[in-house]
C-alpha cells in the first residue's frame, strides 16, 4: 500500500462506515486534481456524498464548517494549499474559535484536506506548503503525514476527532509504501513525533516530505560514520516536543528539516521548543535548520532544483554540526 | 435583469408611519409579536444604559427599531431549524425565544451566559433553541448557515436554516459563494438582509452603485421579498410565503426587509454626526416606530385594552429588572476556562 492508496483506503473506511461522513470540493471527480486518492469514490459512494462544488473556497470550507454544527463529519478537499488561502477567514476565524467563542457548546468536526503539490515547473501560486500558518492559530490540529500508514490511520484519526483538522498530504510522498495492515482506528489527540530512525549522534526532525529526506540523509550519513536519530514530526499543531527534548538530551544536536519558509515557520518552533527545555550544557553544538530559501518558488527548472531541500544537502548540514564539535575537541 | 430591484419608496423616511395591517393575524400572534418586540427592545435599551454607566465593557451594536424583523421571521421557525446571526444579533437570540437573563449574563462576561461568558455581544449561542451562533466578521455566518442547510437536506426532514445579515455583508464576497452554492444545490435556507442603509458610519448610496441587495438574489434565481422591514405583519407574511417554498424543497429564499437603527453602528449613542441627513433621517425614521405601529393597529382593533399595553410594559420591565441584577451576581468563568475549552476534548465545564 502507498501513500496515495493510504488516503483512498481512508475514504472509503470512513465513508463505508460512517454515513455522517461525505467529502467536498473542487475537483473531486476529476484525477488531474485529487491525483487517484480519491479515485473512483464517486462512482463507488454517489455524488452525494462525494460533492464537486464550485470554485468557491471560502463558502466551500464554511459550508462544511455549518454541516458539521448539524451532525455530520465532512471531509474539505483543497486540490492544493494555495487554494486554501482563498478560505483562511472561514478557517481561521470561524472555524479554529467556534469552540472556545461559544464556550465549549460546538465543535465543528471537520477535516480540511490541503495537498501540497510542488514541482514540475508550476510556480509561485501551485507549490506551497503553508502549515506554519495554521500551527499558529490554537483550536486548530494539523496533521502531516510522511508514510503510507500514517496518510491512511492520520487521515481517518482526522475525521474522527470533533476538532477542526488541517490534513497535508504532500504528492512528493506518494510512493511511499508500507506494508498492507487492518486499519487501526487512532484518538488523534493521543497522536504525536515519532522515532522512525534511531541514532546517539545527531537528531533530525522533519514532517511529511521532509521525514523521507531526513531519512535518505541518516542513509547516508551513517555511511560517513554518523549515527543519527530521526523524528518523524506527524501532528505539528499542538506540538508535543518531549519526545524530541528526550532525544537531543541523547545526542546534543538538532537539525529541524522543515519544507516551508523559515521566518516564524515550523523549523523555529522545533528550536525554540527543544531549546528552552534544554540547559545550555546539554547542546554540543548549536542547533540548526534547513529550510526554503526566503523567495517564492521559481518555475525555471534548475532553479526549482536548488530551492527545495534535498538529502544531500541535510546530510552536509549534519556532518558539519558533528565536525564542529569534533573539531572543537 | 430586465427590471433590478430598488428600495423605491421603502427607503423614504417620510413613509409608512401608519399603524400595520393585521391581515392574517389572530390577536393572540399579534400579542406575542407585541411582547416580542417589547421584550428585544427593553432588554437592548437596558443594556445601552449599562454601557453608560460602564457596566458592560464589550462591544454592543443594538439593534433598537429593528425589532418587527426577529419578531416577524421567529414565530415561523422550529428548533431543529437552525439560525445564524451577525454583529447585532441580540433580536435574533431573543426572538428565538433566548434567555434574557443569559444574554445579559454573557454581555457581562459572566460564566452563565449563553456563550459560557467567552463570547461577549458578538458572539452568542442558544443551541436549544436552534441559534447556532453570531459573529462579528461581516458575512462570515452566510455560508456556515449554507452548510447547515446542506445538513438538513441531508437530514432529509423540512428544517431549514436561517442567515442573518445586513446590506453591508452584500459587499463580501462570501455572500455571493454562498448564494450560489445554495441555489446550484437548492438547499433550504432563508437569507435574510436587514437593509439598514449603513454600514458603520457609511450610507448605501456611498457603497453600493443600487440599494436594493435583493438584486444578488434575482442573480441568483432565488425567490425573493422585499418588505417594509417595520411592519412586523408584512415580514411575518413573507416569511411565510418564502418557508413554504423552501421546506418544500424547492431551494434558498431571500427576505430583504429594509429599515433603520436609532443607536450607532456600536454602542448606545445616536450617531448624529456621521452619514447623509442622520440628523433630519433619525427623527422621521423614529415614526416608523415598529412597535407603535403594531400597537396603534390592535388597539383600533379592539385587540389591546387601554390599560393591558402598560400592564404588558410593566411586566417585561419587571422580568428584566430580575434578570439583569441575577446576571450582575453570577459568577465569572473559572480562571481555567481560557485553556480550558479550545478543543473539543478539553475539560473546562463540559
Amino acid at each position: 500500500m502507498n501513500y496515495c492508496e493510504g488516503i483512498l483506503e481512508a475514504h472509503r473506511h470512513l465513508l463505508r462506515r460512517y454515513p455522517e461522513v461525505f467529502v467536498i470540493g473542487q475537483g473531486l471527480w476529476s484525477p488531474w486534481y485529487v491525483g487517484n486518492s480519491m479515485k473512483d469514490l464517486d462512482k463507488e459512494f454517489g455524488v452525494d456524498r462525494v460533492m464537486d462544488t464550485p470554485v468557491s473556497e471560502d463558502a466551500t470550507t464554511a459550508i462544511a464548517g455549518g454541516a458539521s454544527l448539524c451532525g455530520y463529519r465532512p471531509i474539505v478537499v483543497h486540490p492544493r494549499v494555495d487554494f486554501l488561502v482563498l478560505a483562511m477567514n472561514s478557517v481561521v476565524n470561524q472555524l479554529a474559535k467556534w469552540s472556545h467563542m461559544l464556550g465549549g457548546q460546538a465543535s465543528p468536526r471537520v477535516t480540511i484536506r490541503g495537498i501540497v503539490n510542488r514541482g514540475g515547473e508550476q510556480g509561485a501560486q501551485h507549490s506551497q506548503a503553508l502549515h506554519s500558518w495554521f500551527c499558529h492559530v490554537p483550536g486548530l490540529r494539523v496533521v502531516m503525514p510522511a508514510t503510507a500508514r500514517d496518510a491512511r490511520e492520520l487521515f481517518v484519526a482526522s475525521v474522527l476527532c470533533d476538532d477542526p483538522v488541517i490534513f497535508l498530504d504532500d504528492r512528493w510522498c506518494y510512493e511511499h509504501t508500507d506494508e498492507v495492515s487492518e486499519i487501526q482506528e487512532l484518538d488523534l489527540q493521543e497522536q504525536g513525533p515519532r522515532v522512525i530512525r534511531s541514532g546517539a549522534d545527531l537528531t533530525l526532525v522533519g514532517s511529511s516530505y521532509s521525514s523521507l529526506l531526513c531519512l535518505d540523509a541518516a542513509a547516508r550519513l551513517s555511511e560517513r560514520g554518523i549515527q543519527t536519530e530521526v523524528i518523524d514530526l506527524r501532528v505539528v499543531s499542538p506540538l508535543k516536543p518531549e519526545i524530541l527534548v528526550a532525544s537531543v538530551e541523547k545526542t546534543g544536536r538538532l537539525l529541524a528539516v522543515d519544507g516551508s519558509w523559515a521566518s516564524c515557520g515550523l523549523a523555529g518552533e522545533i528550536i525554540a521548543s527543544v531549546s528552552e527545555k534544554l540547559p545550555m550544557p546539554a547542546w554540543k553544538s548549536r542547533p540548526r535548520r534547513i529550510t526554503l530559501p526566503a523567495a517564492p518558488a521559481p518555475t525555471s527548472a534548475p532553479l526549482e532544483k536548488d530551492y527545495y531541500p534535498s538529502a544531500a544537502a541535510i546530510a552536509d548540514m549534519a556532518e558539519s554540526m558533528v565536525e564542529t564539535r569534533k573539531g572543537r575537541a | 435583469m430586465d427590471n433590478p430591484p430598488a428600495l423605491g419608496p421603502l427607503r423614504d423616511p417620510h413613509r409608512f408611519h401608519d399603524p400595520v395591517t393585521l391581515d392574517g393575524l389572530s390577536p393572540e400572534v399579534a400579542q406575542g409579536f407585541l411582547r416580542q418586540m417589547l421584550v428585544i427592545r427593553l432588554v437592548e435599551e437596558k443594556i445601552g444604559d449599562k454601557v453608560v454607566e460602564g457596566k458592560v465593557r464589550c462591544p454592543c451594536h443594538l439593534g433598537i427599531g429593528q425589532e418587527a424583523i426577529a419578531a416577524g421571521i421567529s414565530l415561523s421557525l422550529r428548533p431543529p431549524d437552525r439560525v445564524f446571526g451577525g454583529h447585532r444579533s441580540h433580536a435574533h437570540y431573543l426572538g428565538l425565544g433566548g434567555s434574557v437573563f443569559q444574554l445579559f449574563a454573557e454581555v457581562l462576561g459572566k460564566d452563565a451566559g449563553c456563550s459560557r461568558g467567552m463570547g461577549g455581544s458578538m458572539h452568542l449561542f442558544d443551541g436549544a433553541h436552534g441559534f447556532l451562533g453570531s459573529v462579528p466578521i461581516v458575512a462570515a455566518t452566510v455560508p456556515l448557515a449554507v452548510g447547515a442547510a446542506l445538513a438538513a437536506k441531508k437530514d432529509g426532514g423540512q428544517d431549514v436554516a436561517v442567515s442573518y445579515f445586513g446590506d453591508g455583508a452584500a459587499e463580501e464576497g462570501v455572500v455571493h459563494e454562498s448564494l450560489n452554492f445554495a441555489a446550484t444545490f437548492r438547499l433550504p435556507v432563508l437569507f435574510v438582509c436587514e437593509n439598514n442603509l449603513f454600514s458603520s458610519h457609511l450610507h448605501i448610496d456611498l457603497r453600493q452603485p443600487s440599494d436594493a441587495v435583493c438584486r444578488f438574489a434575482a442573480a441568483h434565481r432565488i425567490p425573493y421579498e422585499l418588505v417594509d422591514g417595520n411592519d412586523v405583519t408584512a415580514v411575518w407574511s413573507a416569511t411565510v410565503r418564502l418557508l413554504t417554498g423552501i421546506r418544500e424543497g424547492r431551494g434558498p429564499g431571500f427576505l430583504e426587509a429594509v429599515t433603520y437603527r436609532w443607536r450607532g453602528h456600536v454602542g448606545p449613542g445616536e450617531d448624529m454626526d456621521v452619514g447623509v441627513k442622520r440628523k433630519d433621517d433619525l427623527t422621521l425614521w423614529k415614526r416608523r416606530d415598529p412597535i407603535r405601529r403594531l400597537r396603534e393597529a390592535m388597539q383600533a382593533a379592539g385587540w389591546l385594552g387601554p390599560r393591558e399595553n402598560d400592564l404588558l410594559e410593566a411586566a417585561v420591565r419587571e422580568e428584566i429588572e430580575a434578570a439583569w441584577a441575577e446576571a450582575e451576581s453570577a459568577p465569572y468563568p473559572p480562571p481555567d476556562a481560557t485553556l480550558g475549552r479550545v478543543y473539543a476534548g478539553d475539560s473546562c465545564g463540559r
